[in-house]
């Protein structure tokens, strides 16, 4: 489904505080399932991901995306690539704050040009199936941790991705909550859809739900390895 | 120079879009030199951003060079009291050489900038930007003429000097002085009326042809170039004067007076509008054969043709409603 | 249909984005409305001002003529107005008399002039409005002189000449009627001994207002120490006096003018990182670059008509119902006579259209690059947090 070749990211190139991030990176993801990215902070793991999930162009390398070439799109045609095929959960949920629980979760599809009501209906199903429908119209500064969890969730879910892309999902998140998130990615994966998850939480990589663990350290693929 | 707060308005207003048209230039000679879309380089990433500033200025310098040509006539005809002879714009703008001038070029400004829109809107369709170095290329042609633009404005407001002797419009729009204009409007008013007639329908089947087969796009361009003209002449020669309800009154600038409900703005904006979209179906015709805009060219002409289509029917409908509903009746004349 | 969809959704969430950020937005809308009203303030006044001056010359004398000795203005002989009279085309020629009063009880110069309707009524007065008010200081209630009240007028010679006031002249043009006195000739006569045989100017009617410029060249061929002034060269100047008056204004205020930019500048750049957040997390979430442009283009265009509406308003009010009290003063200039001036409401499209270029044009202008610059915040910065 996505095939890296040869991905090298470099920052503030050509300047003193030149940083490579990831260096020689190939991988080829398929298809349903769930991997997880696994490996120390500082390890080119979020940077690997924000390629993967085409939120950033890699200064050399190759992607391809299900047999299309899009190493070199510009970010008009990345963006539309990006909220058809992915769907993002951040480390700390990254709600905006101010407005409703509704509003958040129908915000990825604004730019799609849907019918405002039609969208509205499709959010709100989302929220009654992840089971916080009664929070809708509450403001995000107002939810519990798990509220807020399943909000990120729903968000990440509206217009109906392919990816699920997952950054340090637990981190701020208690065991129970933890376990909570990874039995939702499972259904998810039940579903059909692909789950990329990176985290150094044990809970996660050790989790049944992960496939294939892919290690990494110092900007590299250690082990792209099977799952457990 | 005239203390006025039109002329304080004009000249700010043109100074800011020329500088900052001044800036896209610059920006655009970088892309030129720097672009390269198979390169994922900090460099190319900054040069990707820009493309999006320039894109929004361009924006911007149409929309406020479209207000600044209304202002621009609305200041002339307000200053018109302070100029002995003058009635109404067509007089204040002949107080000195850079009026008219000004006014031409403001009208081309205006177009080069929706065309430039149009060209940008069209590259940015193609996922490999084909057309970025021929779009900047096109942006450094026109900043001279916005340059120029604000600088013949600047000669004319500031050369304005009350009291001034100048023809009203009465004599420079009458049929008996030999200009260029009043030629065109001692044409016999049947034979203005025809040629009016026959170019509307002419460019209204065209833009139908173009709108449904997606064929004869740069014949469609030039015929709407042609009717820009010949719609601006019958505005002036026959359609005002059902207006003005006077046989003899041709001025081509009091129709944008209250008088008559301001019915001049939505006429030029149609003709403008028209003139647009039919030079931007041709402008972008070669480029359908580059293979990222292949199917994406014709998309876009039909919807400039429709466009064309209709601003030409908005022209018909209010020019229509004024000659059908004016209390003139030509028969003694 | 689908453009404006999204062009509806995102005004939407513009909207909200706006109302979260009260505290922000409300110090630059007022700024903004402040900037906007000062100078709609001097748009408005200028131009009733104008329109005023062109409303009291409709009835003016198409022709004035007056005597010029060593370069200054003098009484004219009655005997010209015989020779003016023959040039063809003359309708008619009247003399008129009229000079300024410096009422030294009021510290003000007033008008004074004769009127044919008292000639046979002398020792009677009738004022204008600005003069009812400013000789009455000493009166109860503040109602300002009334009829049958009595005006004392120093003559020549020092010796006090009182005469009664008759009545008080219309409100509809104050600017110019505000400090006029109508007198009969015996008295205008006897306070600033004229002789009998003089006036101030004479006023022609003309048959053919073409042929104006020609009659002029002729009286000033008979009588080589006039000066014909024609009411369009008297309308001219007020035009251009009032229109210099209200440019300079504004480039007194180009100052203040600035310093909003300024701020405008800054608040569009200085984004507080919890925009840059919001702004990062849209990106990453799907928005791109030109979604965000659109937003904050409806940002500034909510910004700025809430703005511009705001300030017009207030500039309405401030010019036609609180009589100007801001600058008045500097734009009327002359006279200290005018504490109940009050303009007719006079406004057009093309004040508007002025008013937007000088505002809301530098405004834009101000905050493209900013705008672009938090427009172009890198979607995965938020990973990267």
């Amino acid at each position: 489904m996505i095939h890296l070749q040869d991905i090298r990211k470099v920052f503030n190139a050509g300047k003193p505080n030149e940083f490579v991030a990831i260096e020689g990176v190939n991988l080829a993801i398929d298809s349903h399932g769930a991997i997880a990215l696994k490996g120390p902070s500082g390890s080119g793991k979020t940077t690997l991901l924000s390629i993967l999930g085409c939120m950033a162009r890699p200064t050399s390398g190759r992607i391809t995306l299900q047999e299309r070439e899009i190493t070199s799109l510009p970010e008009r045609f990345l963006t539309e690539i990006r909220r058809e095929t992915f769907g993002f959960i951040f480390q700390q949920f990254n709600l905006i704050k101010g407005i409703t629980v509704l509003e958040n979760v129908m915000l990825p599809a604004y730019p799609n040009a849907e019918n405002h009501a039609s969208l509205k209906k499709r959010a709100m199903d989302l929220l009654d199936l992840l089971n916080i429908g009664g929070k809708a119209l509450a403001k995000v500064e107002w939810l519990s941790g798990g509220e807020a969890q399943r909000t990120a969730i729903a968000r990440a879910l509206i217009n109906n991705p392919t990816i699920i892309i997952a950054d340090e999902p637990t981190a701020h998140l208690d065991t129970h909550l933890s376990a909570e998130f990874m039995e939702i990615m499972r259904q998810l994966k039940q579903e059909g859809k692909t789950i990329l998850l990176a985290s150094h939480d044990p809970i996660v990589y050790e989790s049944k739900v992960i496939d294939r663990i892919v290690e990494m350290r110092d900007g590299k693929v250690v082990s792209a390895g099977g799952g457990p | 120079m005239i203390f006025h707060p039109g002329i304080l308005a004009l000249l700010l207003g043109s100074a800011l879009t020329s500088s900052m048209l001044c800036y896209c230039a610059y920006e655009g000679v970088r892309i030129i030199w720097g672009w390269d879309i198979r390169s994922g380089s900090e460099r190319q990433l900054e040069l990707e951003r820009r493309t999006y500033l320039v894109s929004l200025v361009m924006s911007y310098v149409l929309g406020f060079q479209l207000l600044s040509l209304f202002l621009f006539i609305y200041t002339a005809d307000t200053l018109s009291p302070l100029f002995i002879g003058a009635m109404c714009a067509a007089g204040s703008l002949k107080v000195n050489g850079f009026g008219y001038p000004a006014l031409i070029l403001k009208i081309v400004t205006c177009l080069l900038a929706g065309l430039w829109l149009i060209v940008n809107f069209t590259d940015n369709k193609a996922p490999d930007y084909p057309l970025i170095r021929i779009k900047y290329w096109l942006l450094l042609c026109i900043t001279p003429f916005l340059i120029a633009e604000a600088s013949v404005q600047a000669g004319y407001l500031l050369g304005l000097k009350p009291n001034i002797i100048t023809s009203c419009c009465g004599t420079l729009f009458s049929t008996d002085v030999n200009t260029v204009i009043s030629d065109l409007l001692a044409l016999p008013r049947l034979l203005s009326q025809g040629a009016f007639l026959a170019s509307t329908l002419i460019t209204m089947a065209l833009g139908l042809y173009v709108y449904l087969k997606t064929k004869g796009a740069c014949l469609f361009s030039i015929v709407s170039l042609f009717h820009l003209f010949i719609s601006v002449t019958a505005l002036i020669s026959f359609i005002s004067i059902y207006f003005y309800e006077l046989p003899t009154h041709h001025c081509p600038f009091c129709i944008l007076h209250s008088e008559y409900g301001y019915v001049g703005y939505p006429l030029y904006l149609v003709i403008l509008v028209s003139a647009l979209s039919g030079l931007g179906t041709g402008i972008i015709s070669p480029f359908r054969k580059i293979a990222s805009l292949h199917d994406v060219i014709p998309h876009i002409q039909k919807r400039l043709a429709l466009i064309s289509i209709l601003a030409n029917s908005v022209f018909i409908l209010i020019a229509g409603y004024g000659i059908l509903f004016s209390n003139l009746s030509l028969a003694a004349y | 249909m689908k453009a404006l969809e999204k062009q509806r959704n995102i005004l939407d969430f513009t909207l909200s984005s706006l109302g979260r950020r009260k505290g922000k937005n409300i110090a630059l809308v007022m700024v903004y409305t402040f900037v906007i009203f000062l100078l709609a303030s001097v748009l408005f006044f200028t131009h009733s001002l104008k329109k005023e001056a062109a409303l009291i010359l409709q009835d003016a004398p198409a022709m004035t003529v007056q005597r010029l000795v060593a370069g200054r203005q003098d009484m004219i002989p009655m005997h010209y107005i015989d020779s003016i009279r023959q040039i063809k085309g003359v309708q008619s020629v009247v003399p008129r008399l009229w000079g300024y009063y410096y009422d030294a009880l009021s510290g003000a110069n007033y008008t004074l002039m004769v009127n044919a309707d008292l000639n046979d009524r002398a020792g009677e007065i009738i004022i204008g409005n600005g003069v009812s008010w400013r000789s009455a200081p000493g009166k109860r209630n503040n109602q300002g002189l009334q009829k049958n009240d009595i005006i004392p007028f120093k003559t020549y010679d020092g010796t006090v000449l009182g005469l009664k006031v008759k009545g008080l002249l219309p409100f509809a043009s104050e600017l110019v009627t505000a400090d006029l006195i109508l007198v009969s000739e015996t008295d205008f006569r006897k306070i600033f001994a004229i002789a009998n045989d003089q006036a101030t100017d004479l006023v022609l009617q003309v048959r053919n207002a073409k042929e104006l410029p020609t009659i002029a060249a002729k009286i000033t061929q008979i009588h080589p120490d006039t000066r014909p002034i024609l009411r369009q060269e008297i309308l001219r100047t007020y035009d251009a006096v009032f229109d210099w008056r209200g440019g300079v204004i504004l480039m007194v205020l180009a100052g203040v003018f600035f310093a909003f930019i300024i701020l405008a500048w800054d608040k569009a750049t200085g984004l507080s990182a919890e925009e840059k957040r919001e702004i990062g997390i849209l990106k990453a979430i799907g928005w791109e670059t030109s979604d965000i442009l659109l937003m904050k283009f409806w940002e500034g265009a909510a910004v700025s008509l809430m703005a511009f509406f705001m300030g017009i308003f207030l500039a309405y009010l401030h010019v036609f119902l609180a009589s100007s009290i801001l600058f008045a003063p500097v734009l009327k200039g002359w006279s200290v006579l005018y504490p109940h001036f009050r303009l007719t409401p006079y406004i057009n499209a093309y004040q508007i259209a002025t008013l937007f270029f000088l505002t809301v044009i530098p405004y834009t202008v101000a905050t493209i690059v900013p705008s672009w610059r938090s427009a172009t915040i890198d979607p995965d910065s938020v990973m990267r947090m």
